[in-house]
């Protein structure tokens, strides 16, 4: 049965140079890595050292909490280096890809012979089980655990939006057979949430599940459909997966390959002409830059991922592991003479009309990184409820999550929600409060006090 | 040079490891009067919003203005008007200066003082909040209290009222009405009666400086009033209560701005209005059968819901909270007008009590939604 919501509370935030519907292939780069942060909470075990020799689909790492967590080769070639950090901690583990391509192929039966158990085997050996996150903690799925739903959204409402249909536009039919082969791991439903805009992805996708939101952002954010569709209850699990990676088990499960194919949208304010590049996760980020048309004369910052959620990685880093933007904002790291008087700065928009931006907002803006104030006490001013769209109280969690009462995180609906459904609090918080790391912080002490 | 290199080359004695550095809050908070800082941000989301508390505080300020002008303007004209001789707006406008620059330097001297002592202490920025205080404070003083009046009060609502607590954000009363409760409880005699709401009203003898609520309570109907002044405001009130019209003007800032809580305000209104009306009906006294809507106009009603209800620190939280907090502002204030001869103004008391009460109405909003959380989880397990 299909929902339609529309959500009310929330924001869309215009920013210049979103990316044309183009798509530019990149061809194969010299280095791949995995940033070993974009898998939050793992500790990874190693099982290749420094100059082996390695396919494409060979494991690399595994989780040490479940050792069938394989984390495998994007490419085929030599480990290069293993970058560690602090205490010894791996960072990343980059590969030297010699561009034969010998690849690793499992042999798959057809969807029609396989059940649940031989499922989840073939998606943990051929490293495509970390596609699969769960709530609530947002980490990777538990094998262990067996959702109540599966969740995928299938557009995106953050600033410089992408478009999911275009990115499968020539594997749709990888994406279906994905589909089908994690509709047999869930008890319940595998859900689907279109935007209404998107009618001809629906009717392609007429066997499934389909929920339609409406509205500003957070509207196309995972974590907002499961609240209105099917909540997280205490004790419950829900997995959640990008549409690209479910078009990438589709595949191997189609050919018995592991094709890390990653559509990335590169834009964002100083990109000139801004669209897609198709290329493999991991990417070096110089590469993929090369490639691209930037205005010069200010420092830049690289995001993995949209500008309210999305990590910071330096222009020597590498593509992350899940994200389908690669957004680029120029630093504000300049002084404004009285920028906070109302009505002086007009050039930075506020969610309060104390500026004339809002006068031009159907065009797109300028934003930088610029804090625009400094931290201060928390001042209720109710803007954080405004923008969003869950029935749980967000500053009241917050509170409770800086305090680390277990209890009252529960109550408040902790389960329920993911640091990045913060995104917008951050933006439009006026005491420049850092919820989506203080949600992180509160979600990663209950996993250690509870799990 | 311009202004960015002047302020760099001052920055640097309160650098870190230099002689003045314990003093660096009190040179950011100028440094940042000046300039919005460089910083970016560093977790989280990468683009902010242009408001901070900075840019909040200011624009309830020019919410305030035109009360304060009008104020002026009326301390002046109340004054002259009982003299005999002729004025013009000038003069009027002179008077009230005169009298009330003075206290507003007087708040802002003492309270910042103290404000930025907290900061060093404690080390952090100093916080923008008293910038709307220390011009509150004056604002809802009656005329003639002498300024170490205004001094002490200041003091003891920052102190006590404010950093006690913790300081910005953390207190549960909000501190310009906790300066003008200490100094009615403290100096009664210059804060009520029939002699202190025009200036220097005691020198003049016969003329009546009483407000319409005085006059209400000691039993009086006050006919030399109409509507149409007491909506503008040319009548005898602290400094800037008096005129509705400007405090609309102010209303209509915070609510277009989207910075003050209309909820608060419309739920002040409606519970005023419900509970003058009802005592309408009733009608025992003078002050049952004052039309409900001239309660709206008269007084420090709207000048209080307006601007000391809606203190989104002192205030209800949560959007429902924010709905009864209001309306039981409105219905609490005309309770104490009505039933409370000693306190004819019922505003800030009104307000301090739901100040008081405002946690416990967002623990039982919040309490409703766990309570629908359970509720969902206990079908969850039925239905399993």
């Amino acid at each position: 049965m299909s929902q339609d919501i529309s959500i009310k509370k929330g924001l869309s935030i215009n920013i210049k140079g979103a990316a044309e519907k183009e798509l530019k292939k990149i061809p194969l780069t010299k280095f791949y890595a995995h940033n070993l942060h974009d898998f939050h909470l793992l500790i990874p075990k190693l099982e290749v050292k420094v100059g082996d020799y390695v396919k494409r689909g060979q494991p690399l790492f595994y989780s040490k909490t479940n050792e069938s967590i394989k984390f495998v080769s994007n490419v085929s070639g030599h480990v290069r280096d293993i970058v560690r950090g602090e205490r010894r901690k791996i960072l990343n583990i980059i590969i030297e890809c010699d561009k034969k391509d010998s690849i690793v192929t499992s042999s798959i039966k057809p969807i029609s012979k396989l059940d649940s158990e031989s499922i989840i085997k073939s998606l943990l050996s051929s490293g495509c089980w970390p596609f699969i996150k769960q709530r609530p903690f947002d980490i990777i799925a538990d094998p262990t655990k067996k959702p109540k739903s599966i969740f995928i959204s299938c557009f995106d409402s953050a600033p410089l939006a992408i478009d999911y249909k275009f990115i499968l536009n020539d594997r749709l039919d990888y994406f279906k057979y994905g589909l089908e082969v994690l509709k047999k791991l869930v008890s319940g439903n595998l859900y689907l949430g279109l935007n209404s805009s998107q009618s001809d992805l629906a009717k392609q996708l007429t066997n499934f599940n389909l929920n339609y939101f409406n509205g500003p952002h957070p509207s196309g954010n995972v974590g907002v459909h499961i609240h209105h569709i099917d909540p997280i209850n205490s004790g419950e699990v829900v997995w959640i997966l990008n549409p690209e990676d479910v078009a990438i088990i589709g595949e191997f499960f189609e050919t018995g390959q592991f094709n890390p194919e990653r559509t990335v949208a590169v834009s964002g304010p100083p990109v000139k002409n801004p669209k897609y590049y198709r290329l493999i996760i991991g990417a070096e980020l110089k590469s993929v830059l090369s490639s691209v048309d930037l205005e010069e004369g200010s420092e830049l910052r690289y995001i993995n991922g949209d500008v309210l959620s999305g990590k910071t990685v330096s222009s020597n880093g590498f593509l992350g592991f899940y994200n389908n933007n690669l957004s680029i904002l120029r630093e504000g790291n300049n002084y404004k003479l009285f920028g906070w008087i109302p009505f002086i700065n007009n050039k930075t928009p506020s969610i309060y009309k104390t500026s004339f931006s809002w006068l031009s907002n159907g065009k797109p803006k300028e934003y930088d990184t610029n804090l625009n104030g400094e931290e201060r006490a928390f001042v209720a001013t109710g803007e954080m409820e405004s923008v969003f769209p869950m029935d749980v109280y967000p500053m009241q969690l917050i509170k409770e999550c800086l305090i680390g009462d277990i209890e009252k995180m529960e109550k408040l609906g902790i389960y329920e929600v993911s640091p990045e459904d913060f995104g917008l609090i951050d933006y439009s918080s006026s005491s420049k409060i850092e919820a989506q790391s203080i949600i992180r912080e509160g979600l990663d002490y209950l996993y250690k006090e509870t799990q | 040079m311009n202004i960015r290199s002047i302020v760099d080359n001052l920055k640097k004695p309160f650098e870190k490891g230099q002689k003045l550095e314990k003093f660096y809050p009190a040179f950011d908070a100028f440094e940042t009067f000046l300039f919005v800082p460089n910083h970016t941000s560093r977790k989280g989301a990468h683009i902010r919003d242009a408001i901070d508390l900075k840019r909040v505080m200011i624009t309830v300020i020019i919410a305030l203005l035109p009360a304060l002008f009008y104020g002026i303007y009326n301390t002046g004209y109340q004054y002259l008007a009982q003299t005999t001789q002729s004025f013009t707006a000038v003069d009027a406008i002179l008077h009230g200066s005169y009298k009330i620059v003075p206290m507003i330097a007087v708040s802002y001297i003492v309270g910042l003082s103290i404000e930025f002592l907290f900061a060093i202490l404690r080390g952090h920025q100093v916080n923008e909040g008293y910038l709307v205080t220390g011009l509150l404070i004056p604002m809802i003083m009656p005329v003639d209290i002498p300024l170490w009046m205004v001094g002490v009060s200041v003091a003891f609502a920052v102190v006590i009222g404010k950093e006690a607590f913790g300081g910005t954000g953390m207190n549960i009363l909000n501190p310009a009405l906790t300066a003008r409760a200490f100094a009615f409880f403290a100096y009664p005699t210059y804060m009520s009666g029939n002699q202190v709401w025009v200036s220097e009203a005691s020198n003049v003898d016969g003329v009546s400086g009483e407000t319409i609520l005085g006059m209400l309570a000691a039993g009086n109907t006050p006919e030399q009033f109409g509507v149409l002044e007491m909506f503008v405001g040319s009548i005898p009130g602290s400094i800037a209560e008096t005129s509705t019209l400007m405090v609309l003007i102010g209303a209509f800032i915070l609510i277009y701005t989207g910075i003050g809580s209309w909820r608060i305000m419309l739920g002040c209104v409606i519970g005023a209005a419900i509970t003058g009306l009802l005592f309408n009906l009733w009608g025992a006294n003078a002050l049952m059968s004052f039309d409900w809507h001239h309660h709206l106009i008269v007084g420090g009603f709207a000048f209080g819901v307006v601007f000391m209800a809606t203190d989104p620190v002192s205030a209800a939280q949560t959007v429902k909270g924010k709905w009864i907090y209001g309306i039981l502002v409105g219905v609490l204030c005309i309770l104490i007008r009505v039933f409370n001869p000693a306190y004819p103004e019922g505003v800030m008391l009104a307000i301090l009590l739901m100040n008081v009460f405002a946690p416990t109405i967002d623990h039982y909003v919040i309490e409703a939604n766990v309570k629908r959380r359970e509720n969902r989880l206990k079908t969850q397990l039925r239905t399993a």
